[in-house]
């Protein structure tokens, strides 16, 4: 692959799952009536769209970083009235984000095979899959906001899709709903934003307003509300707080769907988004102090609920959360490159807990720790690799997340002290909760799945699951090496941490380090403790700690106070009761006013219609009539 | 003489002769629709020859094959051959006069292809009669009394137009002595403003032809025939007069009223204001009868009327425009494709709905979506076009047009047109609605032949195409639009 990638072939990286999307929705299932071909469509195409993509950044980093220049396609014009274009953009942050989504996808689409094999809703499920793939695609490469808006609704329409795919359990209905109107509440941010710098600059361009920005053009109190605009959009998509609620209830859906939408690639699409809008950011110290201090705080917040949490995929929401705080920390405070190269890492090791969940619950048909246990020797494989993605997250060197977190602490360190001792706190509970779900799902003795499996004894998944297990576990060590000299992180911009980060075994020799791994190493020892020697009793430490237990337990009441006080109580029996009155008098008795009008008239004037002929004709001589002295009079 | 601009013709020409001859021969009358086929390709091919090269004048000047013509008579051609196609079903149930019938589309066509060619009055109005007079001959094939009744109505109606027309050419003739469009124009131009507006015997017949020209169209008040004759007429013949026969119309008056009466400003803003009066009243009146009609092909007259109406803000915009900036005229012709398209596949799925119903009421149309999927589904996807909703062909033609009007300053139209096109969502909805939510009253699945399905995909990735890469299309229009001469 010496040559640089073609042009076309770049858009094709998004158009092969959109074509698989279309086929299966318009052809395979109504009119081939082959469903099972659904699922090697999606998973050639995004093979091939993954293989366009490396391509794509083998071609960039032999341009040493330089972007590579798409001629932009118009879409829509008229002549100096309006010129809508659209075009791409793909830069170095494009090409590892295309590398994360194709990848992760693509794990997950042949692990889906063994999954989803019986389900009714297969080619459904692949079809959606597809479409999600295509437009979070679209969304990291387009080069207008416009556009990445359109996408941006179109992931969350996917999520939405994906998440009640089981539509006929009530709780996935009602978490698809949530889902959907708690990220709304971001995306209103995010237009108001697009409407802003639209209103400011006649450009949509992202590149355009960047150029402006830089250059002063904006105004600072603009580009701060520009700013906090989009990152409201991104406290919706990554769950930060106080929006977070719905992340851990999109764990209803199937379970390949958490690990590409809820982990790897959408939920990190608000880190995306902030960082490809990164030099509006810069110049407004004041929002980058907010995306820093939203980011820590949701990264201890959502870790201290991690903690208590009985359903091994809600722990793993909750530790979603919290590491995608870890990463909007790293864009508060060090910039682009230590929050997306976390982001990267974050990907391989969360898409790969989730796998190994989805492994757990197909042997023991419930997702509840309490019925786990001792699937050490039953599951070797998925033991082991769920072992590794534990062990990455939680920091040892030299696994993949040890690299990108410490690059986030040391710019802490560096910038935010209160931040930092937060951040090193929630090294010790991502450790704890991690190695709690270890010992309890895989440790001890078995205790039973559901009562209603009938074949009681759990068994490891077939290979279609593992293999994609293993691949995503070898990225889940070695992800991280790709930047053990900086060189990766410098291609990004943004300040990469140079002098910390300096080979291998060259980190080891800084102080930093070794208080994050004797912090993760206590977290682990202490689950070890608790879980799986009891030395310590986890019921007398609950009932020590009961009204924190209490609080973590039930989410610090938040959902009560978002759907019992606000949407409840002040929203639907307050506001909306007296809008409702407004609306029913005043608005419906005005439109139907008018639509009876209208209807009237119709009846009227349709009577002229008599089928004579006569009266057609004096019509004629009428209509020229009238229009010569028309023309005569006012002409 | 070199004949190749007019192979087109001449191939359609050839064509029907041989049908007629057939028809006598051969039993299997299925023939006689392919060799029509076979003839409209091979004219379509002549056709597609002549695009991209320079214009040449032929006949003394009575013909003109530029871009502009050769754009409509592809697109004519492509119709005609759509109506055939949809015709199949319908014809074969009847015994006598199919070669006829052929014969008569093909003429039809003949004469709208020498329309949109015509820069001499002479010439429009000889090609003008000779569409019209086929379509007399269509409207009345059925032979029961409501078809027969219609086409009574069409002949006289048609008659007074014509005589308006020529009227109004007469008078044109008489003020300037001239029947070249080219001629006239000079002839114009050479007179002062003062003079030219207080000539009252060139501006009446300005009238006289908007008027005979607003029959063809469907421009109100000039519409009253439109609902009799749709109804009366065979539904392909509908569909024939609804889409070609409009079309044509509309790229005669383009023609005229920008070659001849372009410039100066004061004149063309005059007939631009005629044009934009006749669009709100086009537009209000088809769309609010439209509500009530209970029969979906009456229902569809009246839209078409409305489209009339919208297609003429475009007139009324080009009419307002500074001359030499062609962004309306393509702005029209863009239109023109979009409402082809959509109106052509909503009348074949209607052909194949109603004949398997027998009924052309719309609250019989209840549960076709549980019968005929996938002709509700056209259906529903060409009437989402004529409202003019993304992502079709509809929404960007309609979006196209009232950007155009907008920057002529015709701001008090597009609203008219918007609050238009808000009523209009009503009664197309409604079919959609009874389709798609009523319950059937009689099972089974409603089968289409090839042909349908066939020139329903063609029609379907047409809308599609139009309203999600306007771009290439609108190259084609632009090109087209700009070989426009004055």
């Amino acid at each position: 692959m010496d040559m640089p990638i073609p042009n076309i072939l770049i858009w094709f990286i998004f158009l092969l799952p959109l074509a698989s999307f279309v086929l299966i929705s318009f052809f395979t299932k109504p009119i081939l009536k082959k469903p099972r071909l659904s699922g090697y469509l999606t998973i050639g195409a995004v093979a091939g769209s993954l293989t366009l993509s490396i391509w794509t950044l083998i071609s960039i980093l032999r341009a040493e970083g330089h972007e590579l220049v798409i001629p932009d396609f118009n879409w829509l014009t008229i002549n100096g009235v309006i010129n809508i274009q659209v075009g791409l953009v793909m830069d170095t942050l494009t090409a590892v984000m295309l590398i994360v989504v194709t990848t992760v996808s693509l794990m997950v689409q042949i692990y889906s095979q063994g999954y989803m094999h019986s389900d009714p809703g297969y080619h459904r499920y692949y079809a959606f899959m597809s479409l999600f793939t295509a437009s979070m695609l679209g969304l990291v490469m387009v080069n207008n906001l416009l556009l990445m808006y359109v996408f941006w609704e179109l992931v969350g329409l996917c999520s939405y899709l994906l998440i009640g795919f089981w539509f006929h359990k009530p709780e996935a209905a009602k978490a698809a709903k949530k889902a959907f109107i708690v990220t709304r509440i971001g995306d209103f941010g995010f237009l108001a934003a697009i409407l802003l710098l639209f209103s400011q600059t006649g450009t949509l361009d992202i590149a355009q307003i960047h150029s402006l920005a830089l250059t002063g053009a904006i105004g600072g109190t603009i580009l701060m509300w520009a700013a906090i605009g989009i990152f409201l959009g991104a406290v919706g998509k990554s769950a930060q707080f106080p929006l977070h609620v719905w992340l851990p209830d999109a764990m209803e859906g199937p379970t390949p769907v958490s690990a590409l939408i809820h982990a790897a690639t959408m939920v990190a699409a608000g880190v995306f988004l902030v960082a490809r809008m990164f030099p509006i950011f810069e110049h407004s110290p004041d929002a980058l102090l907010i995306v820093a201090t939203i980011g820590g705080f949701t990264a201890i917040f959502a870790a201290s609920m991690g903690l208590v949490m009985n359903d091994i995929k809600r722990v793993l929401a909750y530790s979603t959360v919290s590491q995608l705080g870890y990463m909007m920390l790293g864009l508060g405070t060090g910039g682009v490159a230590i929050g997306i190269i976390h982001l990267f890492n974050h990907a391989f090791f969360k898409a790969l807990l989730f796998l190994g969940a989805g492994s757990i619950n197909h042997a023991t048909g419930t997702f509840d720790m309490r019925r786990m246990g001792g699937l050490r020797k039953v599951m070797p494989w998925t033991y082991f690799t769920f072992l590794i993605a534990s062990l990455s997250i939680s920091g040892i060197w030299p696994l993949a997340g040890f690299w990108s977190k410490d690059e986030i602490l040391v710019s802490t360190f560096d910038s935010q002290p209160v931040l930092f001792y937060l951040a090193m706190a929630t090294v010790f509970m991502t450790a704890f909760y991690m190695f709690r779900v270890v010992f309890l799902t895989f440790g001890g003795k078995y205790r039973g799945g559901t009562s209603s499996q009938t074949d009681t004894r759990p068994h490891e998944s077939p290979m279609v699951m593992i293999i994609p297990m293993v691949i995503l576990s070898v990225l889940a060590i070695c992800s991280g090496w790709f930047n053990v000299t900086g060189d990766f992180g410098h291609l990004l911009g943004h300040g990469a941490e140079h002098g910390f980060i300096e080979g291998f075994f060259g980190i080891l020799t800084h102080p930093l380090p070794w208080i994050s791994l004797i912090m993760a190493f206590a977290g682990i020892l202490l689950a070890y403790a608790i879980y799986s020697k009891n030395w310590i009793s986890a019921t007398k430490v609950r009932k020590f700690f009961s009204p924190i237990h209490t609080m973590f337990f039930r989410k610090y009441w938040m959902d009560e106070l978002y759907e019992d006080i606000i949407g409840e109580k002040i929203l639907n029996k307050g506001i909306f009761a007296r809008l409702k009155l407004f609306d029913s008098k005043l608005v419906d008795g005005a439109v139907n006013g008018v639509a009876e009008a209208v209807m009237t008239m119709g009846r009227a004037i349709r009577q002229v219609q008599t089928g004579q002929l006569q009266l057609y004709g004096i019509f004629i001589i009428l209509g020229v009539l009238a229009i010569a002295i028309g023309l005569i009079l006012w002409g | 003489m070199n004949l190749e601009p007019i192979l087109p013709e001449l191939t359609l020409a050839i064509t029907t002769i041989v049908v007629i001859l057939l028809d006598l021969f051969i039993q299997k009358k299925v023939w006689l629709t392919v060799i029509s086929l076979a003839g409209i390709a091979v004219a379509t091919g002549f056709a597609v020859t002549l695009w991209g090269e320079n214009p040449q004048t032929i006949f003394n000047n009575l013909l003109v094959i530029d871009n502009f013509a050769v754009f409509f008579k592809i697109l004519l051609l492509v119709i005609v051959a759509l109506v055939l196609l949809a015709s199949r079903d319908y014809v074969s149930k009847l015994r006598r006069f199919q070669g006829e019938y052929h014969a008569l589309v093909l003429l039809a066509a003949i004469g709208m292809m020498l329309m949109a060619a015509g820069t001499d009055l002479i010439s429009i109005f000889v090609s003008l009669e000779l569409s019209a007079i086929a379509f007399y001959a269509l409207v009345g094939f059925l032979k029961d009394d409501r078809s027969t009744e219609a086409s009574l109505k069409f002949i006289l109606l048609g008659g007074i137009a014509s005589a308006v027309l020529l009227f109004g050419m007469a008078l044109t003739f008489g003020f300037t002595g001239k029947t070249q469009l080219a001629e006239i124009a000079q002839v114009i131009q050479q007179m002062s403003p003062e003079v030219l507006l207080a000539s009252s015997g060139l501006i009446l017949g300005l009238v006289l032809m908007i008027a005979g020209f607003g029959f063809k169209i469907a421009a109100a008040p000039f519409q009253m025939w439109v609902p009799d004759v749709y109804e009366g007429a065979p539904t392909p013949v509908t569909l024939y007069l609804s889409v070609g026969s409009k079309i044509a119309g509309f790229a005669v008056i383009l023609r005229v009223f920008f070659s001849a009466f372009g410039s100066p400003e004061s004149l063309s803003q005059d007939w631009g204001l005629v044009f934009a009066v006749l669009s709100a009243i086009g537009m209000t009146l088809g769309n609010i009868i439209a509500i009530h009609q209970a029969n979906i092909k009456r229902m569809l007259a009246y839209s078409s009327i409305a489209h009339s109406g919208y297609i003429m803000i475009g007139l009324a915009a080009v009419g307002l425009t500074p001359i030499g900036d062609f962004t309306g005229q393509s702005f029209i012709l863009f239109y023109v494709i979009a409402f082809a398209l959509a109106d052509l596949a909503a009348f074949i799925a209607v052909i194949v709905i109603s004949n398997k119903l027998n009924s052309d009421l719309i609250k019989d149309y209840a549960g076709i979506g549980k019968r005929a999927p996938v002709l509700a589904a056209v259906l529903t996807l060409s009437l989402i076009s004529l409202i003019g909703l993304p992502p079709t062909a509809g929404f960007l033609a309609k979006f196209y047009i009232f950007t155009g009007a907008a920057g002529s300053g015709l701001l008090w139209l597009v609203i008219v047109a918007v609050i238009n096109s808000v009523i209009s969502v009503y009664y197309y909805l409604r079919v959609v609605k009874v389709m798609w939510l009523g319950e059937p009253m009689f099972e089974g699945k409603i089968p289409s032949s090839n042909a349908t399905k066939f020139s329903l995909a063609i029609c379907c990735s047409g809308i599609l195409l139009l309203g999600i890469v306007p771009v290439v299309i609108m190259q084609i229009v632009e090109t087209a639009a700009s070989s426009l001469s004055f």
